[in-house]
């Protein structure tokens, strides 16, 4: 799905917790994410902790969007 | 006597002696005996007899398919539904090379015999022929050579395998030569699978040649996208293979092989909770994403950012699918639907969110 809709042109931040499928897969900007069932949040942190460590990934995930690059990368 | 095989074999406009690009647009026709190949073919195995020759343009069956495999099936059904005893048995494409539409040709013209007539139907082609990503799972398709050049192997390994068929013979894609069908076979082996991986870990270790039981799908590449330039007035949309739906999964997204995607509204939401959203993934454990969505797809914190202004606005759906055992070409046709719908509205991002 990242590679179709990047062949349209609009640049996707894939963000996952099993980066190998991802690059194997083949999207252009991973950003690997906290464990599978639960990739922006964690449980065993307070709900204000575990909101602040959402909004750092998607902040990271906005940086990544806006980053130049000319091959895969893990951000 | 000798048994003798009667086969039918297509051929392309060029193949088949009728002429070059000027007669790509040759309406199929059916000449009695071999040509061309066929003419090779008949050397090589002296007890096939090549009944009758199809020739169809390159083009015709590109631009028409239906007409042209409408038309092409009325020229075969006297042959191969005759009451004869010495009607041909099987039918032969090809070889089609690395040649796009003629490789589509041989494809859909074997996906069709085989069907309509219940019998056997070969064609071969260079692996990286764009048809064979959209005929190998229904056809054999012999592996051949980019070129020409391949053409006596080739010929040779699509005759052999039609009559391997032909006398219900077990086949195998390795020893065969054609391009595996991508299903699994149960079968019984001497060894458990844990001292086959052994068996394997300790060859390579020494330095040998390993077969896997288990080939990986190859996967394509796209060039990576411009980065966004001016994030405080890009417009930013969400995305999930990770099951988030609305409370009741409306459009019933399967919890694994994803037949489809959904696309569901985020006006006037601030964040997803258990009351509005929950998970239809089947992959992972539900408890997490059910008791907050947001750690599957973060909408809360996006908002939060599109308030602060850290990206321009949010894409007014989100689209969700599930990620499990979902097919390539499955995802491949939601991503391009999804593209579709941003393009439409001016997305410039996207955040795509994976368990």
């Amino acid at each position: 799905m990242s590679k179709q809709i990047e062949r349209a042109g609009i640049p996707v931040v894939h963000a996952c917790s099993i980066v190998p499928i991802s690059k194997t897969v083949g999207a252009n900007r991973i950003i690997p994410t906290i464990a599978i069932p639960h990739p922006f949040g964690d449980p065993n942190k307070s709900p204000k902790e575990e909101k602040e460590v959402r909004k750092a990934l998607v902040k990271k995930a906005l940086k990544a969007l806006a980053t130049p690059i000319d091959k895969q990368s893990v951000f | 006597m000798e048994h003798r095989y009667r086969v039918i074999h297509c051929l392309n406009q060029f193949f088949g002696g009728m002429g070059g690009e000027e007669k790509a647009y040759q309406p199929p026709q059916l000449f009695e005996g071999a040509r061309g190949p066929g003419m090779l073919l008949e050397n090589l195995f002296p007890n096939i007899q090549v009944a009758a020759t199809l020739v169809v343009g390159d083009n015709y069956l590109a631009d028409k398919t239906e007409r042209a495999l409408r038309e092409i099936l009325a020229l075969l059904t006297p042959w191969y539904a005759a009451e004869s005893a010495d009607k041909p048995k099987f039918l032969l494409a090809g070889p089609a090379f690395n040649a796009g539409r003629y490789g589509i040709a041989c494809g859909a013209i074997c996906q069709m015999v085989q069907k309509e007539f219940s019998i056997p139907a070969v064609t071969a082609m260079y692996p990286q022929n764009p048809a064979v990503i959209e005929y190998k799972k229904n056809v054999f398709i012999v592996r051949a050579g980019k070129d020409v050049m391949d053409m006596e192997e080739a010929l040779r390994n699509m005759a052999v395998l039609g009559i391997k068929q032909l006398n219900g013979e077990e086949l195998d894609p390795d020893r065969d030569h054609y391009i595996p069908h991508g299903q699994r076979k149960n079968y019984f082996a001497e060894k458990t699978g844990a001292s086959r991986a052994i068996d394997m870990l300790l060859r390579k270790l020494a330095g040998k040649q390993i077969h896997t039981e288990c080939t990986m799908p190859l996967f394509d590449r796209v060039e990576p996208a411009p980065p966004v330039r001016d994030m405080a007035s890009a417009r930013l949309a969400l995305v999930t293979s990770g099951g988030i739906v609305p409370r009741g999964n409306p459009d019933r997204i399967e919890a694994a092989s994803a037949s489809r995607f959904g696309t569901y509204s985020l006006n006037g939401l601030s964040r997803f909770s258990s009351e509005t959203h929950q998970t239809a993934h089947g992959g992972y454990d539900p408890t997490f994403a059910n008791d907050d969505p947001n750690r599957i797809l973060p909408l809360d914190v996006v908002r939060e950012l599109e308030a602060e202004g850290a990206f321009g606005s949010l894409h007014d759906s989100y689209y969700a699918t599930v990620g499990n055992g979902t097919s390539v070409a499955n995802a491949d046709r939601y991503g391009f639907e999804i593209a579709k719908l941003l393009l439409a509205d001016g997305v410039q991002a996207v955040i795509l969110t994976s368990t």
